[in-house]
């Protein structure tokens, strides 16, 4: 048991390495999401603030509920307002859950910013500065728009979230872009690759006149292009996506995903940060939302996409 | 066993010689009260000034705790009864959802979805236990098979009657109901006002609740937490229905030729733990005023993680609700401690998984000279 303990201490100590000097000087900013740790998309999202942290010489830290929880992130943001931050950065991916912690938050004197996940007018109902993100519907409703001018008539979309009523909006935008009712054309495919791959699979053999797919990011895009390189509709049908990754960029250039709309969230983790200390160093403060896509990327002009992709893209 | 434990006459000589202060140490919780010293004396060293010991912060890790508590006191008593629950996030899943439904979708008062939920749910813990007596198979294997079905029918329900996966406005409909505020309200209003008054709690500083004090109550989710806990010791250690518990898991066989009624006693333990998670559900859904198909997720395990820091053994037969609730509050603590801490919060898994560790190590270690076994 001795033998125990004095592991334990050693271990205590040696995780002590980990605990950054968070208490220097300057402006602090937590960034709170609701992805869970196996998504790997947010990763831009850590890159992108740890890089505006290093530019404008705040501190700066990332916080997400590990199995993406809404309810814990909940208690995440009050933790973070506990923590008396100069501003916090969060996304709203549940109004009824976040909107009472956060306007909480912001009463108490802390600096709030919606990014990513939300809308304008929630944004301004919670009382935080400003929303820096791509509107979903309207994102799905370009994508539809565009697919309908590209001919597609019946289509697919996949979703991997669909406990997050916001992604869904993507669908239901394209099929009002496409103008036809989305009916059961929105997949539940769960995140599990070889699942997501196979539902896919069945789907497109039980319906065959489908001739456009839509993915809602890399975690139901990459099984997809799997899955259509397997039964060899790669490059037949017309596959959309939304967000990039390694995998889509190549499938981009392969041309078996026609684009990729990239709502850049770099910016959302990047442009938050500059707004908040230049508005507390100096007090100015844009006067409009910031909308930080959607962006088409299509085959021409990969190269820069393709040399930051998962890393700054 | 018809009686309560005796209070054993110490002059008995089959009985080994044991100093008061030894016998007062060693006992199943001491991990759990070593392990909440560690975490408390690391945290106060690292995170003193980062606002975690302050009334928002206290508040903040002390609701985290107490959500662990809930579901840890029924996953205890199951645990040492000699069973599992892996239903239990799922069940949390279902029961807000069903709550939501109920309210909102069918506009039902909120009390009656509530009592309505609260039933479905014990029954579906009484078939659980049901299933398991009468297969004979793991309750492993029966309550995985409720984990999936619970969470698939409370994704399914939604999306077909709302074609939403989050069902909000449950704030609104409970509204001056009777039975809400009992899961969703909080007590000691006055007094926190007063202490934000005198300076010792923040007051907000703009908006409409500008001169109110940042902590305005102790929510009711942890006054449950405290019940049950309660409840569950004295049940546990002080009851006659306690020592079936403990006999139902330790040799189930055994207890039954001794007459006791395992079954009866396994089945209610599934039907306890049903109403634990029940009450997280209700709790959470009152206080945040939505109910989502993605909520509970990975708590079966959360819950029996604190109960084996708390000391208790997983074959069953042998463990401790405070104990429980000790590895709670731990586990509690730690998660948001790390953040307070400033620690990267990937690493969360790492320093859960070295506390499991070494919980388990030295609960092994107590165990043994407890019950002299090699």
């Amino acid at each position: 048991m001795k033998k125990a303990l004095i592991a334990a201490f050693a271990a205590a100590v040696a995780l002590t390495g980990f605990v950054s000097a968070s208490w220097a000087e300057g402006e602090r900013y937590v960034l709170v999401s609701h992805a869970p740790d196996s998504d790997s998309w947010w990763n831009t999202i850590k890159n992108g603030i740890a890089l505006a942290g290093e530019h404008v010489n705040v501190e700066v830290e990332y916080r997400n509920p590990p199995t993406g929880d809404i309810a814990d992130m909940a208690r995440i943001i009050e933790q973070a307002a506990a923590s008396a931050p100069d501003g916090i950065i969060t996304t709203l991916a549940d109004f009824d859950v976040l909107k009472g912690p956060i306007s909480d938050a912001v009463d108490q004197g802390i600096d709030v910013i919606i990014m990513n996940t939300g809308t304008p007018e929630q944004a301004r109902e919670v009382g935080a500065l400003m929303y820096v993100g791509q509107p979903e519907y309207d994102a799905g409703l370009a994508a539809g728009r565009r697919a309908k001018d590209e001919g597609v008539t019946k289509f697919l979309c996949v979703n991997h979230a669909i406990q997050q009523p916001t992604v869904g909006e993507r669908c239901r935008g394209y099929a009002d872009g496409l103008g036809i009712d989305l009916g059961d054309a929105m997949m539940d495919s769960g995140t599990d690759p070889a699942e997501i791959k196979n539902k896919v699979l069945a789907y497109l053999s039980a319906n065959p006149d489908v001739d456009g797919i839509l993915t809602l990011g890399p975690v139901s895009a990459d099984p997809t292009i799997a899955a259509l390189k397997e039964n060899g509709m790669a490059g037949d049908i017309h596959f959309g996506t939304f967000d990039l990754g390694a995998e889509i960029v190549q499938a981009i250039k392969d041309g078996i995903i026609n684009w990729g709309i990239d709502q850049q969230p770099f910016l959302q983790a990047y442009l938050p940060v500059v707004v908040l200390a230049n508005y507390d160093r100096y007090g100015v403060l844009p006067g409009n939302n910031i909308n930080s896509g959607p962006g088409f990327v299509t085959a021409d002009g990969l190269e820069k996409v393709e040399q930051f992709a998962g890393e700054y893209r | 066993m018809s009686e309560t434990a005796q209070v054993t006459d110490l002059s008995d000589e089959r009985i080994k010689e044991m100093s008061a202060l030894r016998r007062a140490l060693i006992r199943p919780e001491l991990g759990g009260m070593v392990g909440t010293v560690a975490v408390f004396t690391f945290f106060l060293l690292f995170a003193y000034d980062s606002g975690m010991f302050n009334a928002q912060g206290v508040l903040n890790w002390s609701i985290v705790s107490a959500q662990f508590m809930i579901i840890a006191v029924g996953a205890c008593l199951l645990m040492i009864a000699g069973e599992f629950d892996l239903s239990v996030g799922s069940m949390i899943g279902f029961a807000g959802m069903m709550i939501a439904i109920f309210s909102v979708t069918l506009g039902w008062p909120t009390w009656l979805a509530i009592i309505l939920s609260f039933a479905m749910c014990i029954t579906i813990g009484a078939i659980n236990g049901f299933i398991v007596i009468r297969t004979g198979l793991p309750s492993f294997i029966v309550t995985l098979a409720s984990l999936f079905i619970l969470r698939g029918f409370t994704i399914y329900f939604p999306q077909t009657i709302e074609r939403k996966t989050i069902i909000g406005g449950i704030r609104d409909v409970a509204e001056g109901d009777w039975l809400a505020p009992i899961f969703g309200g909080k007590i000691g209003q006055p007094v926190f006002q007063w202490l934000g008054d005198v300076g010792v709690i923040d007051t907000f500083e703009r908006g409409t609740r500008q001169g109110q004090p940042v902590v305005d109550g102790i929510p009711m989710l942890i006054v449950w937490a405290i019940v049950l806990v309660i409840f569950g010791h004295v049940l546990l250690t002080k009851t006659r229905f306690g020592n079936w518990i403990f006999a139902a898991g330790g040799d189930a066989q055994a207890a039954r030729y001794v007459g006791v009624p395992v079954n009866r006693v396994k089945i209610l333990m599934f039907m306890f733990t049903a109403f634990c998670a029940t009450v997280f559900a209700t709790c959470q859904v009152m206080e945040f005023g939505s109910a989502g198909a993605d909520r509970g997720l990975l708590k079966e395990f959360e819950a029996i993680i604190a109960v084996v820091i708390g000391g208790a053994l997983l074959t069953g037969g042998y463990g401790s609700v405070i104990g429980a609730a000790l590895g709670a509050l731990i586990f509690g603590v730690v998660q948001q401690g790390l953040f307070f801490a400033g620690v990267e919060s990937s690493l969360f898994r790492v320093f859960l998984g070295v506390i499991l560790l070494f919980a388990v190590i030295l609960n092994t270690y107590i165990r043994r000279m407890i019950t002299g076994e090699r």
